[in-house]
């Protein structure tokens, strides 16, 4: 099992966490796992990017060039890594913000409203919430069980109130992949 | 205390607690920064200090002060703050003081990039500063490698009293990893009876110092200190071998590069190359010893670096020529992909198989 | 017989190499005398800088250790941050080391308040080199490098250190004195001992500016020296106390 997953967006959407909500998760499941980030002067708008590996075997290379999942956040990141998505890999498109098209049809894609959804849950914030649970339930990269159990490591105490509305966010995520 | 997920410079920064490193002196820099402002948190909690100075310049000398005085110090900084420390660096040799210094390589030269580059090699390996001297250099490759290297960097800091180098690259000090701090019991290591503390109750007057004006003397120094270097070379040298024992071919390149380059080798592999790998973990002193053991039975070697070719002079070295050496290189923050590496061997082993 | 006169304890055995007519050998004996004085020699570390002074580590009878051109308020402050309370740390430093190479170091060192005392010794020019000019050298003054006297168009004027340091915050006694006769020396000895005390007591930065002479490289006799300082020097270097937390200056 190995998972080569890049999130991508503006600087400040929150790709970096999501990112690490993933890392931290597959170690939680005692898997390998690396997260890589771009950095630079994109730390507040701009294209910034995540690359997190979970893998059954120690991690070789943080460096991602095919991806087997890619989120995208924003139109530029769609741009850039959507072509280099593995063959059988997964496209997760944020639509709210994106208003391109896959042509791919060797690739899964699943288009996400995700701010629609949020607002439909009453917090505009979990937005990136239902995109992982859109990832979760489409590649089983890490359980739901284990992202919860990193949100209330990764998330202050004082912000604990915050993990129901995230579960059901993730779990509205993992709706839309039944459907 | 179990595995903790945690970025590069946090882990530097961590694991030089754990090996009784209570003081850091620095001046903030991209790719780096997060090292110094996890200390500026930490150190207080092992009654420590960090004291962010007023240039890489200032940062070096402090440090060479707090050495004076016998306790574990550390700097920290990326390439162009490693250029503005090499006076202090070289004074420290000159004055025989033990400390580490950390180095998340940037690209260059000039203000350069802050993407990241191995372009440091012949400054950290070769001198960097002024006068004949050596330094050794840990370059580590996971974030696991640093917690075990940051403890042996400072005990052959003060075993062999010379500044240390850990070198690795801003991916390095970026990326996170799960990691594991094991307790260890420290190795004995000679008492610091040279530090300057004032005298009471020690004796006479102590002196920390690089001036000898006369001649004899100085050569004398550096005798002593090439005496040093030889003694490092014979048993600090340290390098992993990654399938090695059928290798036709060996990549060598060390750091996150070696990462890299694995993945090349498994893919190689899988297409009938068989490809190994020398993983340099000290880049000096550096391990000739894998190469006279493969040079005469393999058919080549390939270098791939973040510079525009750097190590692969120390590999021409210890191959003596006897098998043809290629070299791979990006320079100024971009990343050899897997892919590319894999195009290298593949032309190296003559065309697809 | 009675015993009048004894050397320094604050002093080795050792003949200095400083020219004749040079008063870095008065001043180290100041600065020996009072650690003897204040019974500190064994809590003392010295930094020693770069130019004449540079073998103050050969003379000082108290550990110490030899910092590059310009840093010994940094290593000073890397020595006082980790040794134990109760140590005392002092640089020791020329016009060139201090006030042209290690002005970054030593205005941070002044602005952090760090705890250490700075003897800064200033006779106008570069001495070790070759009678060079120095960042202190007077409008006029004629050195190996300024051979048609420093002209404030070409080579700025001359920096006042003491007046400089002492508008910082961290300073906590900032004075400048003068070696060139007895009155001005007994003032000299008075201002390093409070220069210690400021440090003994945790004060803050202390420097003592101490004016001096440098006969071979001005091309000057010892007296004609002193009286060099009197007359040129003064003038432009004022003496006074620049700044004195204690006495809420």
């Amino acid at each position: 099992m190995l998972h080569e997953i890049i999130i991508a967006g503006f600087g400040g959407q929150g790709v970096m966490s999501m990112g690490q909500l993933i890392a931290y998760s597959g170690m939680l499941e005692d898997k390998h796992v690396s997260w890589l980030p771009s950095y630079g002067p994109e730390q507040r708008g701009g294209t910034a990017n995540a690359s997190v590996i979970v893998s059954d075997e120690p991690v070789g290379s943080p460096v991602i060039s095919r991806p087997t999942a890619a989120i995208v956040l924003n139109k530029p990141s769609f741009e850039k890594f959507e072509p280099m998505i593995r063959p059988g890999g997964v496209l997760i498109v944020n639509s709210s913000l994106i208003d391109s098209k896959s042509i791919r049809d060797d690739i899964t894609i699943i288009e996400v409203p995700a701010s629609e959804l949020a607002n439909e849950l009453g917090e505009s914030r979990v937005a990136n919430s239902i995109i992982l649970g859109v990832f979760i339930a489409l590649t089983k990269a890490v359980s739901e069980e284990s992202v919860i159990e990193s949100l209330k490591k990764v998330l202050p105490e004082r912000r604990h109130n915050l993990i129901p509305v995230n579960q059901a966010a993730l779990e509205k995520g993992a709706e839309l992949v039944v459907q | 205390m179990g595995k903790v997920l945690m970025k590069g410079n946090e882990v530097i920064a961590e694991a030089a607690v754990h090996a009784g490193c209570k003081y850091l002196f620095s001046y903030p820099i991209t790719p780096q920064s997060e090292l110094v402002a996890y200390m500026a948190k930490r150190l207080p909690e092992v009654g420590g200090l960090f004291l962010q100075a007023e240039s890489e310049v200032a940062a070096i000398n402090m440090v060479y002060g707090a050495a004076s005085a016998g306790v574990r110090v550390m700097t920290s900084s990326s390439s162009p703050g490693v250029s503005l420390k090499q006076e202090g660096i070289s004074y420290l040799v000159g004055s025989e003081l033990p400390a580490v210094v950390v180095n998340i390589m940037r690209g260059g030269p000039g203000l350069g990039s802050i993407q990241p580059a191995q372009s440091d090699y012949f400054q950290a390996t070769k001198g960097g500063g002024h006068g004949d001297y050596q330094i050794p250099v840990y370059a580590p490759a996971t974030l696991q490698e640093i917690v075990d290297l940051m403890r042996d960097a400072f005990n052959l800091a003060d075993r062999y009293r010379t500044p240390v180098y850990i070198l690795g690259d801003g991916m390095l000090g970026q990326m996170m990893e799960p990691v594991e701090f094991k307790e260890v019991v420290n190795e004995e290591l000679p008492p610091k009876d040279w530090a300057t503390t004032a005298t009471r109750g020690d004796g006479g007057p102590k002196l920390t110092n690089s001036l000898f004006l006369d001649p004899a003397e100085l050569e004398e120094h550096n005798n002593h200190l090439q005496a040093k270097y030889a003694k490092i070379k014979e048993a600090e040298v340290r390098y992993e071998s990654y399938l090695l024992d059928d290798a036709d071919y060996v990549i060598v390149a060390y750091g996150t590069v070696s990462r890299i380059a694995k993945n090349a080798i498994k893919e190689a592999r899988n297409q009938g190359i068989k490809v190994g790998m020398i993983r340099p973990i000290t880049l000096w002193p550096f391990p000739e010893q894998p190469f006279i053991e493969t040079r005469d039975r393999v058919k080549g070697y390939l270098t791939v670096e973040m510079s525009a070719g750097q190590m692969v002079e120390d590999v021409r070295l210890a191959v003596e020529g006897r098998k043809p050496v290629f070299f791979y290189g990006r320079t100024g923050g971009m990343v050899p992909g897997q892919e590319e590496i894999l195009e290298k061997i593949i032309e190296m082993a003559g065309g697809e198989q | 017989m009675e015993l009048v006169f004894e050397k320094t304890k604050g002093l080795r055995d050792k003949t200095t190499h400083y020219c004749p007519g040079c008063t870095h050998g008065i001043i180290h004996r100041l600065v020996a005398e009072v650690m003897e004085e204040m019974g500190i020699l064994e809590d003392t570390v010295g930094v020693a800088s770069v130019g004449c002074s540079v073998l103050s580590y050969e003379y000082f009878n108290c550990d110490m250790t030899q910092a590059a051109h310009g840093r010994a308020p940094a290593v000073a402050t890397g020595l006082k941050r980790v040794l134990p309370e109760g140590r005392f740390v002092f640089t020791y430093q020329g016009d060139g080391d201090l006030a042209s190479i290690g002005t970054a170091e030593i205005v941070h060192a002044a602005a952090r308040g760090e705890n250490i005392t700075v003897i800064f010794v200033n006779n106008a020019i570069y001495g070790m080199t070759g009678g060079q000019m120095a960042p202190t050298s007077l409008l006029g003054q004629k050195t190996a490098t300024s051979p048609f006297g420093r002209d404030a168009g070409l080579q700025g004027s001359p920096i006042r250190i003491s007046e400089m340091l002492a508008t910082l915050d961290g300073a906590a006694y900032i004075t400048r004195v003068s070696s060139h006769d007895v009155p001005n020396i007994i003032k000299a000895k008075k201002a390093i001992r409070k220069a210690f005390e400021t440090q003994k007591k945790g004060l803050g930065f202390s420097l003592v500016e101490i004016l001096s002479t440098c006969p071979t490289n001005w091309g000057l006799d010892p007296l004609e020296s002193l009286h060099w300082v009197r007359d040129n020097m003064v003038p432009v270097f004022q003496l006074g106390v620049y700044k004195d937390v204690e006495e809420g200056k």
